[in-house]
């Protein structure tokens, strides 16, 4: 309060020195070994990239190629191949997201430590684990070989993808709800289901909604990488238009897909802040 | 009505946060709780209804014992306990009668809660309470949409909706207004002397406690340290609760305050029935 109520300490001395203390290592000495190691190890290491000019060159006229079938984008020689593609992409995207975002919502709740008992716990973060430890493409060379060429595989893929995804998310939001809600549920006497639809569900829809959207976004991107490594859709049909050097068609491919990316990116958008 | 003989709790910590308490509340009795920060309080009426487990002890509600019954026994014990919150624990996203309603979670099978088809009996007595504590006009608003007076009034709703026959009060007023905190002690007291319901109240503010309880337990470091009626709570007494301090030098300051506070309100009032 005032400068004379007793415990207070004295003014300090004029020209005493303040620096903030270092973040990360207190040790002069130390900061300075490990920071300068780093440094050193960066120049060596870029040093060692070995850098074919001759290449280089060689690939920007190839770049140059490409540039010009983007110029001159051919959507009529292969429209069959290229609607059937859009069609199969579409498709495999809206049913693998429901299919997935169905099925990680029992996984999701039960991964949230909160409400789930341990081995319930366990067993459903498992599942999340192996499903995001794995990049879609590894995943889809796998169904590809169990289940043959074609969409089916894509959909498996995406399917398990959006599983991981989202039960994770899931349970994150789950585990950062409003406590006192959920108490105060329970202490009127409900069950475990009632607690969950009454005091957890309505804190964590939203994002829920949200998130779905969000993955629908990225399953669509998604569905046209996996094509590549046979899982059908857009994917393959740019994969063989590559293939046989019509840069033209891959170009229509390539400018539809970043239409219907953006498309979505802003029709998530505008739901997600309708839903909050 | 209720009895609690010799509760102790321990935290997993190794914390004691009560030691041995026991006292009686008979019918129709208000009892305020009262006691510094971390003595214990809100853990005590946690363990009535057993959302804190305690470490020993009996509590018994009529000649039940709480403290042994099963998980769906104890669902059945809980929804004749209602239970008012420090920061409301309404769930936000749901509309105030949604939030009343949600006190006869207890009674109703999981079917009629998820479809929210109450039964008529529980509409009925719930249209009846937003009406008691004055809020007929809000009945569809989402509870977020309240002020902090108005969210506390549904508070009350949504524990009476119960029929309790005890109510537990944890720092009804910790999050409201000098004004507000005295019309909201004034109606949980009305209601509980229309009812002739026993209710704790966890009350950090000693002088409303003395203004509407009929008794006041004094709670220090998890034991009772003092137990009688609002009249025989001295400088001694307060002392023995929160320690020496000057309490008269307290009491002139916080009725000024209180006093200060009602100014500001009827001014702010004014002023915006002034702009109005």
């Amino acid at each position: 309060m005032s400068a004379s109520a007793p415990g207070a300490s004295a003014p300090a001395a004029r020209g005493r020195r303040w620096k903030r203390p270092p973040i990360f290592i207190q040790r002069g000495w130390l900061r300075l070994v490990v920071y300068g190691g780093f440094v050193l190890y960066l120049a060596l290491a870029i040093s060692t990239v070995e850098v074919n000019w001759s290449r280089v060159a060689e690939g920007m006229e190839r770049g140059w190629r490409f540039v010009q079938g983007f110029l001159t984008p051919d959507f009529t020689s292969r429209s069959t191949d290229i609607v059937k593609g859009f069609v199969e992409s579409l498709t495999m995207t809206l049913t693998s997201t429901v299919a997935g975002v169905i099925l990680s919502i029992p996984i999701g709740v039960g991964a949230a430590r909160n409400i789930a008992p341990l081995p319930v716990y366990a067993v459903c973060r498992a599942i999340v684990a192996v499903s995001r430890s794995f990049q879609e493409i590894i995943i889809a060379i796998l169904f590809v070989a169990m289940f043959g060429f074609g969409p089916f595989a894509g959909f498996l893929t995406l399917t398990f993808a959006t599983i991981g995804f989202m039960a994770k998310l899931l349970a994150e939001d789950i585990e950062d709800i409003d406590e006192g809600q959920a108490e105060a549920m329970r202490a009127t006497g409900a069950s475990w289901w009632q607690v969950l639809n009454w005091g957890i569900q309505p804190q964590v829809l939203p994002r829920l909604v949200g998130l779905s959207m969000y993955r629908l976004d990225i399953n669509f991107r998604e569905s046209a990488v996996i094509g590549i490594v046979g899982a059908g859709g857009i994917g393959a049909t740019l994969n063989v238009a590559m293939d046989r050097y019509e840069y033209d068609t891959a170009a229509a491919v390539l400018l539809l897909i970043i239409l219907i990316v953006m498309a979505a990116e802003y029709s998530s958008s505008w739901l997600r802040k309708r839903i909050q | 009505m209720l009895r609690v003989e010799a509760l102790t709790k321990r935290y997993k910590t190794g914390d004691k946060a009560l030691t041995d308490v026991s006292f009686d509340v008979p019918s129709g009795q208000v009892v305020g709780l009262i006691g510094p920060s971390g003595a214990g309080k809100s853990t005590l009426i946690r363990c009535v209804n057993r959302l804190v487990e305690p470490s020993s002890g009996k509590v018994f509600l009529g000649d039940r014992e709480i403290t042994r019954v099963g998980r769906g026994e104890l669902r059945r014990v809980r929804r004749r306990i209602g239970m008012i919150f420090q920061e409301y624990a309404l769930v936000e996203r749901l509309t105030v009668m949604e939030n009343v309603l949600s006190g006869r979670l207890g009674y109703v099978p999981f079917w009629r809660s998820f479809l929210r088809r109450f039964p008529q009996g529980d509409v009925d007595k719930a249209f009846a309470l937003l009406d008691r504590v004055g809020l007929s006009d809000h009945v569809d608003k989402r509870a977020d949409a309240l002020s902090g007076g108005q969210r506390q009034r549904v508070g009350i709703a949504r524990a009476l909706e119960q029929d309790p026959e005890l109510l537990l009060v944890d720092e009804p007023t910790a999050s409201l207004d000098p004004k507000t905190s005295r019309q909201i002690m004034r109606l949980i007291c009305e209601i509980c002397r229309e009812r002739g319901l026993p209710a704790i109240i966890n009350i950090h503010d000693v002088l409303l406690a003395k203004m509407f309880v009929d008794r006041i337990v004094g709670l220090r470091a998890g034991r009772i340290v003092f137990d009688g009626p609002p009249d025989a709570l001295d400088e001694e007494a307060l002392t023995a609760i929160y320690g020496s301090e000057d309490w008269n030098a307290m009491r002139k300051e916080a009725d000024e305050t209180a006093k200060d506070a009602a100014e500001a309100a009827d001014f702010e009032a004014r002023a915006q029935a002034g702009a109005a």
